[in-house]
């Protein structure tokens, strides 16, 4: 194992352990499971609805990745910067790219563990139906994919400020344009003066479009490389950041 | 082993560290001594490679360290002032990570944080999360972790700042064992421990350096140098030591002591007790003064040009 790999690997189990050694990762996965779980079984009318599919599942995803992501990847920096171990941090021979990358894993893995934790609603409509296995593997990758995108957002609003409410905030106005770019009210109100083109390009920033087409079982090559994008410019823009700023 | 050029390093319009130059070898201890203010974080952090300079150099071991920060760190073990550590860990969880960045692991690992532990008496809180340490254990648990991988190069920024008397001994013994094979460089307002550790001192104001020297040939510089005070009895003491021609000025304090000042720095003594056998005066109490460190530093860093500085 090379030094750049063992940094970021140390980074990493340091971030995932500070989760487990609060009461932060515990509250969070018991909220997400209670969130998940009323918006698929009473919003989207699961057993309702007559129909052996996660389309009432994924659909509230985005949404809800929207107010938790943050809240998981606020302090990945923000704290770093107010308590001032950062100096520690980049005074041991870790590089900021190795140390966001840590971080970065870190915090996707626990988004990862929280949605893994979902298994009973896949379970149960297995038990109550046939649905497509298919669908639903790519409905978790793309909802696995989607947190990784948040992630990766909030972890660039961490960077930015010492202060973690100030993170929180601006990660959810990230997530927010991200949904509702590619939202039908917005593209039709777009639409209305914009070309084509400009509604086009604006809706295809959105998660939407791209989760969508994973979660009706299309894995298409250009969805995935979108989520890698977003999740690699937002690493990219943290590192700027970082090397900008710290210590300043 | 560290050699700084003409480092600067500006925040904004205001100009931290201006200039300063320095080259340390093996076996210094090296204290950096100013007032608030005067750039000895900022300059230590420059080194430490944490903060690049706006221009001029650091090397530690003849590496660049804005140029290859990472090379440099591994001569490096740094104790920030502030003593950050990651709060919810334990000392041993701390040190442990700390070893692995460091790049040890396995059996190796653990050896560097036992030893790290024992080197700094840390046993007693191996186990506790250090939000609930006191400060002398902070302190210790940062230096532990500085030393963990044996660096030749130790920066320690204020690593006595508030503890106890106790406290203070701990950590000096523990610098002052670990200076022989080493350089040591530690920042300070602190003058008793310049005398008490270092083999050097640097003095800064302003961001420029005002002083370099030992210890012992800055506090020549005092006014208080071979001043001597005497307690005596006899008949017109002050006028006849006042034309005595190496001594410059005479001060009496309240208990009846008298100060004599030399004009030139050179020892008075000798023609003081010649002048008190002559006029037959018993003297009670001599002392030679070595010179005040604190008294230099004051002459030092208040000078016109600090003045200027602090307004703009």
């Amino acid at each position: 194992m090379n030094e750049a790999t063992s940094h970021v690997l140390a980074v990493a189990k340091r971030e995932w352990r500070s989760y487990f050694d609060s009461p932060v990762a515990y509250v969070f996965i018991i909220i997400f499971l209670m969130l998940a779980g009323f918006f698929t079984f009473s919003l989207a009318q699961f057993f309702e609805a007559g129909q052996a599919n996660l389309t009432g599942f994924f659909t509230w995803h985005p949404w809800l990745y929207m107010i938790l992501v943050p809240a998981v990847a606020m302090r990945l920096w923000a704290e770093e910067r107010r308590s001032g171990t950062v100096e520690l941090l980049f005074t041991v021979s870790v590089t900021p790219l190795q140390a966001l990358l840590g971080k970065f894993a870190a915090a996707w893995l626990f988004m990862l563990l929280a949605l893994a934790l979902t298994f009973p609603v896949p379970l149960t409509a297995a038990y109550l139906g046939s649905p497509d296995g298919g669908a639903v593997f790519s409905g978790y990758l793309g909802s696995g994919l989607l947190a990784g995108a948040y992630v990766a957002a909030g972890m660039f609003t961490s960077a930015l400020t010492r202060n973690q409410v100030i993170s929180f905030i601006l990660a959810v106005v990230i997530g927010l344009f991200l949904i509702l770019a590619g939202y039908p009210p917005v593209t039709d109100l777009l639409s209305r003066w914009a070309p084509m083109w400009l509604v086009d390009g604006v809706a295809s920033f959105s998660f939407m479009s791209h989760y969508e087409a994973l979660q009706r079982g299309v894995i298409d090559l250009r969805d995935l490389v979108y989520f890698a994008s977003v999740m690699i410019f937002m690493l990219f823009a943290t590192q700027v950041v970082l090397k900008n700023k710290v210590g300043r | 082993m560290i050699k700084a050029q003409g480092l600067v390093r500006d925040f904004g319009r205001r100009r931290a560290v201006d200039g300063v130059s320095f080259e340390v070898d093996k076996g210094t201890v090296l204290g950096f001594l100013g007032p608030n203010g005067a750039g000895k974080t900022t300059t230590i952090r420059m080194v430490a490679g944490f903060l690049p300079p706006t221009s001029g150099m650091v090397e530690v071991k003849g590496i660049n360290v804005a140029a290859d920060p990472v090379s440099a760190q591994k001569n490096i073990g740094y104790m920030p002032e502030t003593t950050p550590l990651y709060e919810d860990m334990t000392v041993s969880g701390f040190l442990r990570f700390i070893a692995e960045v460091r790049g040890f692991s396995g059996k190796e690992r653990e050896v560097r944080v036992d030893r790290a532990i024992e080197r700094c008496f840390l046993q007693p809180v191996a186990g506790q999360t250090i939000d609930t340490l006191s400060k002398g254990y902070r302190q210790r648990t940062c230096l532990a972790q500085a030393l963990l991988h044996d660096p030749d190069i130790l920066l320690l920024d204020e690593p006595t700042e508030g503890l106890d008397p106790n406290q203070k001994q701990v950590v000096r013994n523990m610098i002052r064992e670990m200076a022989s094979e080493r350089v040591v460089m530690l920042s300070t307002h602190v003058l008793e421990e310049v005398e008490a550790i270092c083999t050097r001192a640097i003095i800064i104001s302003a961001g420029k350096v005002v002083a370099d020297d030992t210890p012992a040939a800055l506090k020549t510089r005092s006014t208080h140098y071979n001043a001597v005070t005497l307690s005596a009895e006899g008949e017109g003491i002050v006028p006849a030591l006042e034309n005595l021609p190496n001594i410059g000025k005479i001060e009496t304090l309240d208990d009846g002591k008298i100060i004599a000042f030399p004009n030139s720095g050179k020892s008075i003594a000798a023609d003081i007790l010649g002048a008190a056998k002559q006029n037959n005066w018993t003297i009670s109490d001599i002392k030679v003064d070595e010179g005040r460190l604190d008294d230099v530093f004051r002459q030092i860093t208040t000078t016109e040009d600090a003045g200027k500085k602090e307004v703009a």
